[in-house]
């Protein structure tokens, strides 16, 4: 009996103990986890900023050895690399989503282009620039910003198939029929009613496929290729921010080591500011409001 | 019955005040005429109809066509080195581009090992941090958090690359590396030299990486935990952390089986950051602090200077294995999430 009491006792303890002990290590790791993206945050502002001058929004890269030069051309190119994604993966994944959506509801063919869009979502980036390597510069002979545009495209459209489909399923049938109710043709319902109303929800998924390709690297190394000068010809090599940045980071000049550093704060300030607005979007209820 | 009238007089007047319907059979050109314009215009429509269903699905079906795309034009490209060596390839472990000798073993092995490192220091954290999230966090803190995580999940590679170059390999060279020699040394897995980039390295900063996938996942899992579980569980007297074990962590554990799965398949095609910290050589050693490859890093590194065909096929063909095992892995994650999640509504995001 009293053996018994006693190994209840310590049972309790035992119990309170590791209840306690679960909580300090969940919250040990949540702050484990936040601290290297705090970190990260500092370090960015603190060694960007320190570099970060009109200069760099304005010249292009100065020779090795010389001081100031800019990260100009790179941003001119990753604009003109994202502007060519963006032509290429909107429209087919906006498509695609609407596909799926609307016409194979529940159909064992949307099922299959559902799952091979989630199976091309998770194929490394780095394979995505081999593979238009082999199809675009090796025919065309040369590296060119048209490769590293499509490659950036291909990574865009399944990101931006899969977010309008689930917006265009939260759109509520009863505006479907009342657009057909008053005899507007299906495709006429669909683009002015339907994906109108999912409009915001639309476009945030855009905004995150962009912000996701935005800060790609490793398909560009052999597309793009990367350009010390001055171009924008859509069948030349073209500098792009996040290429500039890996080549800068690996060199041994301090000069680049900060030119690498302000041109990723400029990267970061971009996404952060389009996710942060994909989140006011999506958590403001713009989308209740609509349906 | 108007529709029946073969009258094809048809005055374009569309007059939205006239009644469709037979309420004045009297004036019967006059509804006719409007039907057979709806009619007429509706058979335009079909066309216009068609042609656009036609496009959507053209578009669905292009993803497709670029997953056979992909795979058609790496093994093409490939050829070379597919007939070349055949599944020596990957057992070989000789990688001389000089001598046109091609052996991926290390690359493989550096894959492998740097994912696995990278799993054994993210997957408590994750779980730890979905655990918080769900189970403990405050209301007012958990929007700022998962936000934060979300954030972590949104840093470009290369930017994380280049913090790993610059803060975590000194850190780890100066503080963490040392500590681990004197206490696991004996291991062999940390043994000196230390040169701070490495396979450690590379499975820190790919840990960092792949945190935020797995804790997302494994929340969302988490949540679809209905709450009588966990109100049954606590009924029968069981504290938070006995209802978290058994009512939540137990229910949600093949989803996060799967998300982890999810995680690794990142990991294994993570290439940026960890080209930039893991110091590119094609040997197998045993120590994690010795500098190594991964199939991604030797990609990227050496494709553009890869100049004679074997080499470039050889390298392509990594690529290729690349692909599949990604694709393997992923497949096989989705299924495992589908599972879980299936029966709950999309993420309340």
């Amino acid at each position: 009996m009293a053996t018994q009491l006693n190994s209840s006792t310590l049972n309790r303890r035992w119990r309170w103990f590791t209840n306690h002990l679960a909580t300090v290590l969940a919250v040990a790791s949540t702050i484990l986890v936040v601290a290297p993206l705090i970190a990260i945050f500092i370090d960015l502002v603190v060694k960007g900023t320190s570099s970060l001058n009109l200069n760099f929004f304005t010249k292009i890269p100065a020779p090795v050895g010389e001081q100031g030069g800019g990260m100009a051309n790179a941003i001119v190119g990753s604009a003109v690399l994202l502007g060519l994604a963006s032509l290429l993966g909107i429209p087919i994944g906006i498509a695609a989503g609407i596909y799926l959506s609307e016409y194979g509801r529940g159909s064992k063919l949307s099922n299959v282009v559902r799952f091979t869009a989630d199976v091309l979502n998770g194929v490394p980036s780095i394979v995505m620039g081999v593979a238009v390597y082999a199809l675009v510069v090796v025919p065309a002979k040369g590296y060119s910003a048209f490769a590293g545009g499509v490659a950036l495209g291909i990574m865009m459209i399944p990101t931006v198939a899969r977010t309008t489909e689930e917006m265009l399923l939260m759109v509520p049938h009863s505006i479907r029929e009342a657009a057909l109710g008053l005899g507007v043709p299906n495709w006429r319902s669909m683009i002015s009613i339907t994906l109108k109303t999912a409009m915001p929800g639309v476009i945030t998924g855009c905004m995150l496929a962009f912000a996701r390709v935005a800060g790609e690297t490793a398909p560009l190394i052999f597309t793009a290729f990367g350009n010390q000068f001055w171009s924008t010809a859509l069948n030349q090599p073209v500098a792009a921010l996040p290429l500039q940045i890996y080549v800068y980071a690996l060199s041994p000049y301090d000069e680049w080591h900060r030119l690498a550093w302000a041109g990723s704060l400029v990267l970061i300030v971009l996404i952060v500011v389009s996710v942060a607005l994909v989140r006011f979007v999506t958590t403001r209820g713009v989308l209740k409001g609509a349906s | 019955m108007n529709l029946r009238i073969q009258e094809p007089r048809a005055p374009k007047s569309i007059d939205a005040a006239a009644p469709l319907g037979g309420l004045a059979p009297v004036a019967v050109p006059a509804p006719t005429s409007q039907i057979r314009t709806f009619l007429q215009n509706r058979g335009n429509s079909r066309l216009a109809d068609s042609t656009f269903r036609w496009l959507m699905l053209l578009c669905a079906l292009s993803i497709f066509a670029i997953v056979a795309l992909i795979a058609n034009e790496l093994v093409m490209s490939s050829k070379l080195t597919l007939a070349k060596f055949g599944f020596k390839f990957f057992v070989g472990s000789a990688w001389d581009p000089v001598n046109e000798n091609f052996g991926a073993l290390p690359f493989v092995y550096g894959t492998i090992v740097s994912s696995l490192v990278a799993l054994v220091l993210a997957v408590p954290l994750a779980v730890g941090v979905a655990v918080f999230l769900t189970e403990m966090c405050p209301k007012a803190l958990r929007g700022f958090l998962s936000f934060v995580t979300e954030l972590l999940a949104a840093i470009p590679s290369v930017v994380y690359g280049l913090w790993a170059i610059f803060v975590l390999v000194p850190l780890l060279r100066g503080y963490v590396d040392p500590i681990l020699i004197k206490l696991l040394g004996w291991t062999g897995l940390f043994a000196p030299p230390d040169f701070g980039i490495g396979m450690f390295a590379a499975g820190v900063i790919l840990a960092i990486m792949i945190l935020p996938i797995i804790s997302s996942l494994t929340r969302e899992v988490m949540t679809a935990v209905p709450y009588t579980q966990r109100e049954a569980v606590l009924a029968l007297g069981a504290t938070r952390w006995e209802m978290i074990r058994m009512g939540v962590l137990r229910n949600a554990r093949i989803g996060i089986v799967g998300s982890i799965i999810l995680g690794l398949g990142r990991a294994l095609g993570e290439t940026m950051a960890v080209a930039m910290v893991i110091g590119s050589s094609p040997t197998i050693s045993k120590s994690l602090l010795a500098p190594a490859a991964t199939m991604a890093s030797v990609i990227a590194n050496e494709f553009a200077e890869a100049s004679d065909d074997t080499y470039r096929s050889a390298l392509i063909e990594i690529g290729l294995a690349l692909f599949l095992v990604t694709i393997v892995v992923n497949i096989f994650a989705r299924l495992l999430v589908w599972a879980v999640t299936r029966g709950t509504p999309a993420r309340a995001a």
